[in-house]
């Protein structure tokens, strides 16, 4: 098999084989752990919704009163459908109600009352479930009513804090030419321990992801795809403490791709890395599910690090997410993974290393829609020469074949984008497109020249990288501060006390059905059609 | 021999030549709307000063808004001896200055334990200032390799607050406080301030340390009155509390003083994953 770089098979096999044996062990710990906001997942997955006076929702309130009473090790969801049918609750609203005021005295069944419970429960995550798949099919028949946009897809962001302010930006983007559409979150959001409910007009640098919010702006998008003629995709953020929950809203609600990265919240929040592990799972197992597409987030890790020096551990965290994803059900046509353009263009040869970073990362994940991120670290306020900068990085996107690219603005790091920014750099991305879109065909690095022998160094030091991980376990180098540079250790950060332990009955009917479900629905068009050749899998 | 009397640059002394681009909600569709919002450009141009005008460039974007660029020549002069320069007590410090000037002033890490105290559960700007995350395209005080952070979160007890900054052999405390009912923040540090000194009374040479407050509401010009160290209002960012850290607490070494460089403005995808 013939391959741009020449990279030696047998060594790409072995950094794969190296990532499984280092996320087995975190697999296993998944399997035999919930969390609270898996617990939650399941209860929005059957349709619970809706917030008490103070904000704070039912699903919150259910899961902790189950908690103080029989604990969560046997799942929400048998004493819970227990409660639902021996207490005369007309549905699971009322039953939270009653459950936060104290009112329900919850049990472990037994017998014919835990099979009872678990068929009604197992029955009402059958139709949430259901909802989802429909959604899936719904978005294949938008995707023919309308087209599927060229790649690379267009990813452009908006965020105003007011999701009705959002919607008439969202749409003016789209019709600039943004094929994909991301609403930023409020500041922090990651770590609220509840999912806030209904529209939200004000947050902090970014639009609260709510259920109310997710279906307004995926039905403006929606209009905008047929008036355009071209599916329009909405992106948002499967982080922070309650990823299991927003993953589940976001297949309800039909978004089309999640920000979902294996080890972000760990290293950037300082979420704890187990609360994370189990949630991940639980969250990739619902996006495989509904079809989205999920984006990871490599390219943090060369906003804290030199992005020369830290370019193997983007390689690293891509294929630890690559093996957590594949685990969970997720296919290559929905491993949106991350990296960036983030190398110090005063670094000699610096549009050489960029080119052998990227080609590197197209060649290892031939049929992933990869998400390649724009200059942000360099851009220094001289928008002159930053626009400069992110024409090279359009250039490298298109002739290195990247998925998705997330739209540079001159801008950068000055202020949220004027209308004129974002012109200027759809401007920018369709000149490049243009002349240069079928320049990749004929980008051939010169066999054992700078570009190739660079990118066989990144692999080399990702392979050295993951037999020390593998080794000590992925856990323990997280603990010592092997990704960005910050020490996380298994027991620290926010969110333990939410991990809980499953016991021998456990039982989690929306597990249920997703572990053992059917993985290949209907393929999605064209994400599941390589087109790089001479690729090395 | 420098001139007190200057005008802009283009290429020659004196022309006062500029270059401005800005939108206006106007359309530019059919030529009459062309030629209006044209009028308009140059109709603000003049009005800024730039006289004579030129729309080198017009671009409809969607059917309401024109991006124009202008050239122009302004008749204002800039007098030197006019500016002034505000300065603040101390420099403003890149992330490689902070940690230089920590680990050559101070020869450890300097530990800061932050924390939102009483009932307050508003993170979002202690966990702004210490995340790695950060905000405002700087990296928070996880970043600095030369600083340790102890983030002890939201409704953090002061006798606690006290307890665990010995423990941790805090060098700095920071302590945010967004909620202001009934004057809360003010009340709230005032109590944090005096249990820190009972803790370890001050005399002469610096005892316990450094206490630092933060949040929206706060007057910057307050410290002494509440018994803090320092008090940083809306807006601040990881660099500027950085920056101060390392000037309270480490002794400056040459080379160190700053450049002024701070920020420099590491953005991730305007804020991915928030």
């Amino acid at each position: 098999m013939q391959t741009r770089l020449n990279l030696d098979p047998a060594m790409v096999a072995e950094a794969r084989a190296l990532a499984a044996k280092a996320g087995q062990p975190i697999v296993a710990m998944a399997r035999t752990h919930t969390t609270v906001s898996v617990e939650r997942a399941v209860l929005r997955l059957a349709g619970l919704q809706g917030a008490d006076a103070e904000g704070m929702p039912l699903v919150n309130h259910l899961v902790d009163a189950v908690r103080a009473t029989t604990g969560l090790e046997h799942g929400v969801a048998l004493p819970a459908w227990d409660a639902l049918l021996t207490g005369g609750f007309d549905n699971l609203a009322a039953l939270a109600g009653a459950a936060a005021r104290g009112k329900v005295a919850f049990r472990i069944p037994a017998g014919p009352d835990a099979a009872a419970a678990r068929a009604a429960a197992s029955a009402a995550l059958a139709a949430g479930i259901g909802r989802i798949d429909a959604n899936r099919m719904q978005r294949q028949r938008m995707i023919e009513q309308t087209s599927e946009p060229r790649k690379p897809w267009i990813y452009l962001i908006v965020a105003t804090g007011d999701i009705f302010e959002d919607i008439p930006q969202a749409q003016a983007a789209a019709r600039e030419g943004a094929d994909i559409i991301a609403v930023i979150r409020s500041t922090g959001q990651s770590l609220l321990d509840y999912v806030p409910e209904g529209a939200t007009r004000e947050g902090f640098a970014g639009t609260y992801a709510t259920q109310e919010n997710f279906r307004l702006m995926r039905a403006a998008l929606d209009e905008t795809s047929r008036e355009l003629g071209r599916y329009v995709r909405l992106t948002n953020y499967a982080s922070g403490l309650c990823m299991p929950e927003i993953a589940s809203l976001a297949g309800l609600e039909r978004l089309d791709m999640m920000l979902n990265d294996c080890m972000y919240g760990i290293i950037f929040r300082d979420i704890n890395p187990r609360r994370t592990f189990i949630d991940q799972r639980f969250s990739r197992q619902i996006h495989a599910r509904a079809g989205i597409i999920i984006n990871t987030g490599e390219d943090n890790y060369l906003t804290t690090a030199d992005a020369v020096d830290a370019a193997h551990t983007v390689v690293v965290s891509q294929l630890m997410n690559e093996f957590f994803g594949k685990e969970a059900g997720l296919a290559d046509g929905q491993l949106g993974l991350g990296h960036a353009f983030e190398i110090n263009p005063a670094v000699p040869d610096s549009f050489l290393l960029e080119l052998a970073h990227a080609q590197l990362v197209r060649e290892l994940f031939p049929d992933a829609p990869l998400k390649y991120m724009p200059p942000t670290k360099h851009m220094t306020g001289n928008v002159f020469a930053g626009y400069l900068l992110d024409a090279f990085f359009n250039l490298c996107g298109v002739m290195t074949d990247q998925s998705i690219l997330l739209i540079g603005m001159m801008t950068e790091g000055i202020h949220t984008p004027f209308l004129s920014d974002r012109d200027l750099a759809l401007e920018n991305v369709r000149y490049v497109r243009d002349a240069a879109g079928r320049l990749g065909e004929s980008f051939v690095p010169a066999p054992g020249g700078f570009i190739e022998q660079r990118a066989k160094q990144v692999l080399g030091e990702s392979v050295a990288l993951l037999r020390r991980i593998s080794a000590e376990g992925l856990l323990t180098a997280i603990a010592d501060g092997t990704f960005g540079i910050t020490k996380r250790p298994a027991d620290g950060g926010r969110g333990l006390d939410g991990v809980i332990s499953r016991a021998d009955g456990y039982f989690n009917p929306a597990s249920e059905i997703l572990e053992y479900s059917e993985r290949a629905l209907a393929p999605d068009s064209d994400l599941t059609a390589a087109a790089q050749t001479g690729a090395v899998r | 021999m420098t001139a007190k009397i200057v005008r802009p640059y283009g290429d020659t002394t004196g022309d006062g030549r500029i270059q401005v681009s800005f939108t206006l909600p106007v359309p530019f569709g059919t030529p009459a709307e062309k030629a209006r919002a044209e009028g308009a450009a140059m109709q603000l141009a003049g009005k800024m000063g730039l006289d004579p005008a030129m729309v080198v460039h017009a671009k409809g974007m969607g059917p309401d808004y024109t991006f124009f660029i202008v050239y122009g020549r302004v008749s204002h002069l800039v007098d030197l001896s006019q500016v002034t320069v505000t300065e603040r007590e101390f420099p403003l410090l890149s992330p490689a200055e902070v940690n230089l000037r920590i680990r050559t002033g101070l020869g450890r890490k300097l530990v800061v334990v932050g924390a939102c105290i009483g009932t307050d559960a508003h993170t979002v700007g202690i966990d702004a200032i210490l995340n790695v995350k950060g905000h405002s395209g700087e990296k928070g005080l996880e970043y600095y390799r030369e600083i340790r952070v102890v983030n002890l979160g939201s409704q953090v007890a002061v006798p606690d607050l006290v307890a665990r900054s010995a423990v941790e052999g805090a060098d700095a405390v920071l302590v945010s406080q967004v909620v202001t009912q009934r004057d809360a923040h003010i009340t709230n540090a005032k109590e944090m301030s005096s249990a820190f000194r009972a803790a370890a009374p001050r005399s002469g040479a610096r005892r316990g340390p450094l206490l630092v407050v933060g949040g929206p509401r706060f007057d910057p010009s307050g410290a002494a009155e509440l018994g803090v160290d320092k008090i940083f209002g809306k807006g601040t960012t990881p660099g500027e509390v950085a920056s101060y850290l390392a000037y309270a607490l480490a002794p400056d070494a040459p080379g160190t003083g700053g450049t002024g460089m701070a920020g420099g403005g590491a953005v991730e995808e305007a804020g991915a994953l928030a």
